[in-house]
């Protein structure tokens, strides 16, 4: 690990103002991001896993500075990312991208492949011309797209084959980091091993940063080194991959590990399986957020009333659970 | 475990369903033997596209224009022939004898109807019972598909509850009268894995109580892996191995049902590299000739695409549609690595 993180996140702060109720009369906030720290580590991966409504990919795009924080800081390379003056952080915003779950988000229906991926080698001036237009070419024999795939349009594409336009699209303008929101949730099995792979291969080959951001536990565990685990928003174990798989300290990483229905008839795990939904980030409870849901047995006053802290508990795993070390 | 000593519950044989659009005929379903016995739970699992829940909806006879069942296709409940059923007959079978649910909740809800009012809908679409009595028995099903305060949840609008309260509704609707046989079509798909494992448990008790069986469909094969005996892997709009969970596990037949296990990222173990399937599943208008798998198979030789395999017998009580059953040989060729294309 290098000294200074790519990415230092501390204390970041993300709150909405919604309206709802008829006509939108009433205004309610959502706590979506609520205290996050976190680093990212050069040319590495950080795993972030957590059930929808957990607040990950708000933290991942008020990372990205594509949602304004309410309070908190986030240094890409040692700069604060909210400090910037306009024409500094789109100069920022080259070396950071983001992946998306649905690549149709980030693909323009009417624009040809070549042209969505040329879009950012001309608005960050890196490339023109016959220049742009061999490595547009390049960049899609990189992702594994076929020859030709430059003029033909996203509705001419499986699902598989556009995500690996949508990372085409990303790298075209050769950033550090990439946030990688859900890439392969919406893809089969069979293409979502195909996608991984190119992620990983990808990784290696240009010295990229990942924030990895996904529900799935067992996709996490194959591409990140570390693992943050989020519930609602608030990161409430983070550490070494083989740490939160092997011995969760958290009993909320606990029941989601168990829950996780595992491709093996011969092994039979206990299940710790909870009771209820998790409550609304606009009403988070007091003291520990996951305590009206927690199975542990040791469950007390404090768990209601005083919200933990993140601990570490063994070499760089933290945890943020009172009953943690009972 | 032997086989089923009566008549199955479920026989389907020869099922094929086609849509005719503009780009041709698209055979959804393309000759489709299943069977499910009384209380049995039985996988059908695969990727979008290959027909698993046109499959589904074809039982119950629920397929639309363009849509038909092609002549020939048989699907037998205790014995009767559904597919010959009166429009009567039928609705009287579907959430009667056979209830469906699905992965979208919120689509299978009325928005504007009241949950408990729509489950005792349900019942008396099916029994002679007054209004009270359906609207208590709806009240006791919310129950018992684990809502709490029942009495007031009731009450409540579809969009008043979170995605695993819905899903819950539903089965509670969908078990109200007590049905024989339960297609269950990604029914936690949507969900967070919490409430997947809850929804499920909850099924696995209530199937217990009730002794009905379930066709559980899925893309998961986790979820085949611990909640069924028995498995149909389909692929393309045809059955492509068939076996006893623990026997598809360990042993599968057919390189379709392998390059899924081994294309799988684990929890359990890490792997350095997922051996991808290379290619894509074919458009339905357009299954390759031959074995359908054959273009993204690291064994086919000339055999595979050109001659359809039908379903073989691989070891007792294990089918593969492959013709490696025959000449088990060829496997010898077996790619380390993933293949490239």
């Amino acid at each position: 690990m290098s000294p200074t993180p790519l990415v230092q996140v501390r204390d970041l702060v993300t709150h909405f103002t919604r309206r709802v109720g008829l006509l939108g009369a009433r205004r309610e906030v959502v706590q979506a991001v609520n205290g996050v720290s976190l680093d990212v580590a050069a040319k590495t991966t950080l795993g972030l896993v957590g059930e929808s409504g957990c607040g990950k990919t708000t933290l991942g795009r008020t990372i990205l500075r594509l949602v304004e924080r309410t309070s908190g800081e986030v240094r890409f390379d040692g700069r604060d990312v909210f400090a910037l003056p306009p024409a500094e952080l789109r100069r920022l915003r080259r070396r950071m991208q983001i992946v998306f779950q649905d690549p149709d988000g980030s693909l323009n229906p009417r624009l040809s492949i070549g042209r969505a991926v040329r879009e950012g080698l001309e608005v960050h001036r890196l490339a023109e011309g016959a220049e742009a237009t061999r490595r547009v070419e390049a960049l899609l024999a990189e992702v594994g797209l076929p020859e030709g795939s430059a003029a033909r349009y996203p509705h001419e594409f499986s699902g598989g084959q556009r995500q690996r336009a949508g990372i085409a699209r990303a790298l075209a303008v050769e950033p550090e980091f990439v946030v990688c929101d859900e890439p392969v949730s919406a893809l089969d099995v069979s293409v979502q091993a195909q996608v991984l792979n190119l992620l990983v291969d990808l990784q290696a080959r240009r010295g990229l940063s990942y924030l990895f951001i996904s529900h799935d536990l067992a996709v996490i565990r194959h591409v990140a080194p570390r693992v943050a685990v989020m519930y609602l928003g608030r990161i409430v174990e983070h550490g070494p991959s083989d740490g939160i798989y092997h011995r969760p300290l958290h009993p909320y990483t606990q029941a989601l590990l168990t829950a996780v229905p595992v491709p093996d008839p011969a092994t039979r795990r206990p299940r710790i399986v909870l009771a209820g939904d998790p409550p609304s980030a606009v009403n988070p409870p007091a003291g520990c957020p996951f305590h009206p849901r927690c199975q542990h047995p040791g469950k007390d006053e404090t768990c209601r009333t005083v919200r933990p802290e993140l601990r570490e508990l063994a070499p760089g795993h933290q945890v943020a659970c009172h009953l943690a070390d009972r | 475990m032997s086989g089923p000593s009566r008549a199955p519950l479920l026989e389907v044989r020869d099922l094929a369903v086609r849509f005719t659009g503009f780009d041709g005929v698209a055979r959804a379903v393309d000759g489709v033997d299943l069977t499910v016995s009384e209380g049995e739970t039985v996988g059908l699992v695969g990727e979008s596209g290959c027909g698993k829940s046109v499959t589904a909806l074809a039982l119950l006879r629920l397929i639309e224009p363009p849509g038909h069942i092609a002549h020939g296709s048989s699907v037998r409940l205790e014995g009767r022939d559904l597919l010959a059923l009166g429009a009567k007959e039928i609705r009287a079978v579907r959430g009667n004898h056979v209830a469906l649910v699905f992965q979208e909740p919120l689509s299978a809800l009325n928005p504007v109807l009241r949950v408990g009012r729509q489950i005792a809908e349900a019942i008396r679409a099916h029994e002679a019972v007054s209004r009270s009595t359906a609207r208590w028995r709806a009240v006791e099903m919310l129950a018992a598909v684990g809502i709490a305060d029942a009495e007031r949840r009731a009450a409540s609008y579809p969009h008043q509850l979170s995605g695993g309260m819905r899903q819950r509704v539903l089965l509670a609707m969908a078990l109200a009268c007590r049905p024989k046989l339960l297609l269950a079509d990604e029914p936690t798909t949507a969900l967070d894995v919490t409430i997947q494992a809850e929804i499920l448990e909850l099924l696995d008790g209530l199937q217990h109580k009730l002794g009905m069986a379930v066709l559980l469909i899925t893309h998961n094969l986790g979820i085949v892996a611990e909640r069924t005996r028995r498995v149909y892997v389909m692929y393309a709009g045809q059955i492509v191995e068939e076996a006893a969970t623990e026997r598809l596990f360990a042993a599968p037949a057919h390189p379709y049902t392998q390059g899924l296990l081994a294309a799988v990222p684990r929890l359990d173990e890490r792997r350095e590299r997922l051996r991808a399937i290379p290619g894509q599943v074919p458009p339905a208008t357009a299954w390759p000739a031959g074995c359908r798998f054959h273009p993204r198979c690291p064994y086919a030789w000339e055999k595979c695409r050109t001659e359809m395999p039908p379903l073989l017998e691989a070891a007792p009580g294990q089918k593969a549609r492959c013709w490696l059953v025959q000449e088990p040989g060829r496997r010898k060729s077996r790619p380390d690595g993933e293949v490239t294309k």
